[in-house]
């Protein structure tokens, strides 16, 4: 049995574990019923040709965990941001770990999708808000159908968000391999503003696939600035589906530092619906081995007087593989539009390669928008420059990395966050931060 | 300090320079002057240890140990200083952060701890000052969208803020109106001293009237064909290279 077809049994068990009074349900059966006609994608879809979900998919995965596993603190501590003071959404093979976690519904809610799908008070807000910006695709339709937990984060009117979110999934690789998919709502009301740092994380070297949906809606002049942490074990992978729907006078920030997993593709979209919108996207990835990470994005101006920001930064050694693929869609009502898109790549060896795809389909006649594009090698000039200097070779090539990649860390407002990734790049890199930036 | 011994190099096969011999002693200026294409920068890069250059012959030595096979990063943490005729850009790294990462990767070599903070904050005011640079200046990025004055002029800071034993500058002064050239020779006039050398490389005799040479050589074809003293640069400023030339084809 294929994985598909393993996924299409296992609804039925999975229809013993929820609500089948509850709306969501009706959503449920239609999505299992879209994947069961149209499967994973495969490298015949435009949206896919340079990366293929096939290495990913012949594991036979468990679509719920057997029996849970407790996990200590101190096992995870590392990849908890706990230098300072944040709220956590914790889960360990893709059920809640209450005793990692610290949630809340004081000034604002950050807690369970299943909570919020359970209980009525949050029933406007599931019947307004879920499943309303996710498209109809096979992934985000496999997704829902198995839909029933993962992050739900509402922010109120007005209000800050005082501390950071972590959402935070753990692997314990005690199943031989594990199929995640974890859903999270994210709405910050007006004037509002919220921070987020997400990851993924294996613990073992057993296989896992996460197909992670996220909505997240950007209300009148709110902020939301989500930081998504990518750098797992090699037998990772993780398709991770994001959609933004932004209102009047909002700014929204994605970051996404791919520094591991087997393979990454990144569904990112931004739909504007109002006008004097900030849309940023920024990335880094930094790859070796075989990892593969496929960054897809969309902006869609769909108003006037908007802005969108995109800049992305590869470098890629060994056989490593990055796919950049970036839409920007300008209505013919979204004038004076100022949409930027930028991928910067740095191939270090002759075997390692980068697509780049960027699109622009503009149907608006005064508009700003500029896309570039490079691909290129670390400049030998500035490293015997760096060397005359005393900064041996890999400690020069790590800063010329650092530099090429700067502009991207310098928009992490979080300064906890900046300093977990330089030295997580640094790590990679294999140099002490014998230097700043 | 640096001895120089019949040495020859080539880039890509052709040969630059044919047997070089050149000796400095600690305290000693030398400026080594030539016509364009004789070999002055790639001397200057061999020194440094620039691999694109291949040294076929001869060996160079620093404080009696054979560097010839060091890599220049080697060659900086044993106190060498190469001022570049054109400094690289690199943007995304501050003239602050690369200098402060410059020393203290010096210092790991050398099994010295990172200068403390306070003290390389001060370092790096001070040496500023002496070369009249605008605070502003130490946060931009490395030599991007500088002048040429502004690169040069940061060369020379860098060399204040690493006191080699042996700076060889480069051309430095190409593309310096008179002012920056003051300050620029200025600069490395005060970090003269007993302990170190210098040697400049350059195609007029004007900056060996700010700096002022104990001894200049003449390179031709890649040899060095005439030694003397700072009176040799004026000569030359005056009769041009076509009379040693003539002198050397008598010889011959």
């Amino acid at each position: 049995m294929d994985l598909k077809e393993k996924l299409i049994s296992s609804f039925f068990a999975f229809e013993e574990q929820v609500d089948l009074e509850n709306d969501v349900h009706v959503l449920r059966n239609k999505a299992i019923e879209f994947f069961e006609l149209n499967g994973f994608p495969t490298k015949k879809d435009e949206a896919w040709k340079y990366t293929s979900l096939n290495k990913v998919l012949k594991h036979d995965y468990s679509i719920f965990p057997k029996r849970e596993v407790a996990i200590d603190y101190k096992d995870v501590r590392k990849y908890c941001l706990h230098e300072i003071d944040t709220y956590q959404i914790v889960f360990v093979d893709g059920v809640y770990a209450s005793h990692l976690s610290s949630t809340t519904h004081d000034k604002f809610d950050a807690c369970l999708m299943s909570s919020a799908l359970n209980n009525p008070k949050y029933e406007p807000l599931i019947k307004k808000y879920f499943n309303k910006i996710a498209p109809e695709d096979s992934l985000v339709s496999l997704n829902t159908a198995f839909s029933k937990e993962g992050a739900f984060i509402r922010v109120p009117k007005s209000v800050i968000a005082e501390k950071p979110v972590e959402i935070l999934h753990f692997s314990t690789g005690n199943e031989a391999a594990m199929m995640l998919q974890p859903r999270n709502l994210i709405i910050a009301e007006e004037n509002s503003h919220l921070q987020i740092i997400e990851r993924h994380q294996s613990l073992t070297e057993n296989p896992v696939f996460t197909n992670s949906v996220t909505e997240m809606y950007v209300e009148k002049r709110a902020q939301i600035d989500y930081y998504k942490i990518q750098n797992d074990k090699e037998n990772a992978s993780l398709i991770d589906n994001t959609y933004t729907e932004q209102h009047n006078d909002s700014i929204c920030s994605v970051h996404t530092f791919s520094l591991g997993g087997k393979l990454t593709r990144n569904n990112l979209n931004f739909y504007q619906k109002g006008e004097h919108i900030n849309s940023v996207l920024n990335g880094v990835t930094i790859l070796e081995n075989k990892q593969h990470v496929d960054h897809n994005t969309l902006v869609h101006h769909q108003q006037p007087n908007c802005e969108s920001h995109q800049d992305y930064k590869g470098i890629f050694s060994d056989q490593s593989v990055g796919v950049f693929n970036g839409k920007v869609l300008v209505d013919k009502i979204a004038q004076k539009t100022d949409a930027f898109q930028s991928n910067n790549n740095i191939l270090l060896d002759d075997k390692s390669s980068i697509n780049s795809k960027p699109q622009l389909e503009i149907f608006a006649d005064d508009v700003k928008c500029s896309h570039g594009c490079t691909i290129g090698e670390l400049n030998d000039e500035a490293l015997y420059y760096l060397k005359t200097r005393g900064i041996p070779e890999r400690e020069a090539k790590a800063l010329l990395m650092f530099a090429f990649a700067n502009n991207v860390l310098d928009g992490v407002k979080l300064p906890a966050v900046k300093q977990r990734i330089t030295k997580q790049i640094a790590n990679k890199l294999g140099v002490e931060l014998g230097f700043e930036l | 300090m640096l001895q120089v011994k019949n040495l020859h190099a080539s880039v890509e096969g052709e040969a630059i320079l044919r047997g070089i011999n050149l000796e400095i002693k600690p305290g000693e200026v030398h400026a080594i002057m030539g016509p364009n294409g004789s070999g002055k920068s790639t001397l200057a890069s061999v020194i440094a240890g620039n691999e694109d250059y291949e040294v076929t012959e001869g060996d160079i030595i620093f404080e009696k140990a054979n560097i010839s096979e060091l890599s220049a990063d080697e060659r900086a943490h044993k106190g060498i200083f190469l001022s570049f005729q054109y400094p690289v850009e690199i943007p995304g790294v501050s003239v602050t952060n690369f200098i402060k990462t410059s020393i203290n990767q010096i210092r790991k070599a050398r099994g010295q701890e990172d200068m403390p903070a306070n003290e390389m904050l001060k370092k790096i005011r001070e040496k500023a000052a002496l070369l009249e640079m605008d605070r502003k200046f130490l946060s931009r990025s490395l030599n991007e969208g500088f002048s040429g004055g502004e690169k040069k002029r940061n060369e020379i800071f860098q060399m204040a803020m690493l006191e080699p034993k042996l700076a060889v500058l480069d051309e430095t002064d190409s593309g310096l109106d008179i002012d920056a050239l003051r300050v620029v020779s200025n600069g490395v006039n005060k970090l003269k001293s007993d302990e170190n050398a210098t040697l400049v490389i350059t195609h007029y005799q004007r900056l060996l009237d700010y700096i002022v040479p104990d001894v200049v050589h003449v390179l031709i074809d890649g040899r060095i064909v005439k030694t003397g003293d700072k009176d040799l640069a004026k000569v030359l400023e005056e009769k041009g290279y076509d009379w040693i030339k003539e002198e050397l084809a008598q010889q011959a």
